[in-house]
């Protein structure tokens, strides 16, 4: 890897924050993505993880704090934004269309097309030329591009969501719960393509909800609980247990562990 | 660095390669697509599959059915259906419906009428406002199921009713008739006719609206195939959030399509007032479900985001063929009902099975 300590991050928050309401989704944020680093922001439900990656994207807008791309304030009113100035998020269901081809996907809303006027359409075999290309760069090999994405695996399926965000020049390429959805096989393959997106030198943001998943990739790793930052290690600061006890709010799983524990005994008891 | 990986060793099933420079390893599960799954692939195979069948039989069991006069007859019954099909097609795979589309013949073909017959247009003037008169409709509807998210079923089934009403409404208290007559008197009939509504190849008579019908299929398949706005209209009707993610303009699509369809509404509304040179004021009332019979038989899904124009053609031409076979046959003509609900039940039959292997096999 590079050496990337001190150039500019990517992307940086500092100090964001974000209200629905009287209900504080997020306070305080403060989050730098270098490339060719994956930071993991880890959390259970309703920790602020989404409302967060929306923030990125372009879905909602911070109302405190600042937000830097490559060292520019930036305040993005739509994720066509965002996309434009490199950030390429990829939700978790919302990726592909099942009943389309895998190179229509692929190119959706950006198609190359040829010809002019009337006659302009698309250039279909470029299209698949390249879609087959960028796929074989991630370890697969389309034989059919014609094949509908429905009929590829959901880690596969997360690959041309992954390929075509770094073919169309996303600097930042933010993962919502790419794993989540999976089973081991298939979370291994995504994971995978996690660190060949970081290797082309890519901040990649991965949200999770799974330490285990999050832990053998990461660089980085913020804890969000209940809308704050519980903390931001760097890889070695950090076990993967402790991790574990982070998210869950530490105190709390030893707690939990334990009356559970006492039933047990309870019931064998009993 | 391999390390990094969660479990190492466990990608024996999945394609394998070290991060750096993955060696793609052929996925032995498609290493063959032969011409048959191919074939089966398309969403009109079913429908040619009919198409052929019922020509065959009326082919045989009738005297007329096969001659020129009779392919003429049958072609002409298939092209204003197919026109209709294809647009209800397109608007089908963007995922929305129109209960308006066969009222809205009526509404537009009266509207010509009374435009010419009654308020002083000459023709072609007249065609200009119709057209423009269904964007705006279509442009509506389009709108309200945007705005109000509501499913275009029950949007367009207002327009439908409302519309049933403006033309009995409008055309009684016009004419004091059910119908609006005397568009042959109009200047500019003759010369509109030559383009919407007569016929060429005596004596067999062939109807201009099959080469319309031909002409706006072809065009159809290509946008669909080979334009932008045809990916567009897949994914928006496949999944309308994947689209708007990765910048497809939904809306504006979907009411493009909205327009699209009401537009070729209007085409079939003049065609058949000039051809007739009067319109009944219930002209269109039922032809909606038609319309989605022809495209559902030709392989559109009622779900979205599959379907083509082809197929929608093909379509008509099945219920185009049955209604005229029927009639040559000397059977009673109410038995053509009893066939487009066989054939759709048939068609959605297929076309399910055509679905779940397209979409979602491996899960």
């Amino acid at each position: 890897m590079t050496a990337t300590a001190e150039q500019t991050p990517l992307l940086e928050v500092r100090g964001v924050s974000k209200f629905f309401g009287n209900v504080i989704a997020l306070k305080d944020i403060s989050l730098g993505v270098k490339a060719g680093e994956v930071t993991c922001v880890l959390g259970d439900n309703g920790a602020g993880k989404s409302s967060f990656i929306k923030i990125l994207a372009g879905v909602h807008q911070h109302d405190e704090g600042q937000f830097l791309v490559e060292g520019d304030e930036v305040r993005f009113k739509s994720p066509r934004e965002a996309r434009e100035r490199g950030i390429a998020t990829v939700f978790q269901d919302l990726a592909t269309v099942p009943l389309m081809s895998v190179w229509r996907n692929f190119f959706l809303g950006s198609e190359p097309t040829v010809g002019k006027g009337p006659v302009k359409r698309i250039d279909v075999k470029q299209a698949q030329g390249v879609m087959r290309d960028e796929m074989r760069k991630m370890g697969i090999d389309v034989r059919d591009p014609d094949q509908p994405v429905g009929t590829l695996s959901g880690g596969e399926r997360q690959a041309v969501s992954i390929a075509r965000a770094v073919y169309f020049g996303a600097k930042v390429l933010i993962l919502d719960e790419p794993t989540s959805a999976l089973g081991v096989k298939q979370s291994g393959v995504v994971l995978r393509y996690v660190v060949q997106a970081r290797d082309r030198g890519l901040g990649v943001i991965f949200i999770t909800h799974n330490p285990h998943h999050a832990y053998p990739v990461g660089d980085r790793f913020v804890v969000l609980n209940r809308g704050k930052l519980l903390g931001d290690w760097r890889k070695g600061e950090i076990g993967r247990d402790e991790l574990v006890k982070m998210m869950s709010g530490g105190a709390e799983l030893d707690q939990l562990t334990h009356e559970l524990e006492r039933q047990l005994d309870a019931a064998e008891a009993g | 660095m391999t390390e990094a990986i969660g479990g190492g060793s466990s990608a024996a099933a999945a394609p394998a390669g070290a991060p750096p420079t993955p060696e793609p390893v052929a996925d032995e599960r498609l290493a063959n697509i032969s011409l048959w799954v191919r074939l089966l692939r398309r969403p009109e195979v079913g429908s040619l599959l009919g198409a052929l069948v019922i020509c065959a039989f009326f082919w045989l069991n009738t005297d007329s059915f096969g001659t020129l006069s009779g392919i003429a007859n049958w072609t002409d019954v298939a092209s204003t259906l197919g026109i209709m099909a294809v647009a209800v097609a397109l608007l089908m795979i963007g995922g929305e419906f129109d209960l308006s589309a066969g009222v809205m013949t009526g509404t537009t073909g009266l509207l010509l009428g009374l435009l010419t017959t009654e308020w002083g247009f000459s023709m072609w003037p007249a065609i200009v406002v119709t057209f423009a008169f269904a964007a705006l409709v279509g442009f509506i509807n389009g709108y309200m199921v945007i705005k109000t998210k509501l499913p275009s079923f029950i949007v367009t089934l207002a327009t439908f009713f409302v519309f049933q009403g403006l033309n009995l409404g409008v055309t009684k208290a016009v004419t004091d008739t059910v119908r609006v007559a005397g568009l042959g008197d109009v200047p500019g009939y003759d010369s509109a006719s030559k383009v919407f509504s007569n016929t060429f190849w005596s004596p067999h008579n062939f109807r201009l609206s099959v080469v319309w019908w031909i002409v706006i299929a072809a065009i159809a398949t290509w946008v669909l195939a080979r334009t932008r706005a045809g990916n567009w209209i897949f994914a928006v009707g496949g999944d309308a959030n994947a689209a708007r993610n990765v910048g497809v303009p939904v809306a504006r699509v979907k009411i493009a399509l909205f327009m699209t369809t009401a537009m070729a509404a209007a085409l079939v509304g003049i065609m058949i007032a000039l051809r007739l040179a009067s319109v009944q004021a219930g002209q269109g009332v039922g032809e909606e479900f038609t319309y989605i019979i022809a495209a559902v038989v030709g392989g559109c899904l009622l779900t979205g985001g599959y379907g083509s124009a082809i197929g929608a053609s093909l379509g008509a031409l099945i219920v185009g063929m049955a209604f005229i076979g029927i009639q040559f046959s000397g059977w009673n003509t109410d038995w053509r009902f009893l066939f487009l609900g066989v054939i759709l039940l048939l068609a959605v039959l297929v076309n399910n099975l055509v679905r779940h292997r397209a979409e979602g096999a491996r899960r």
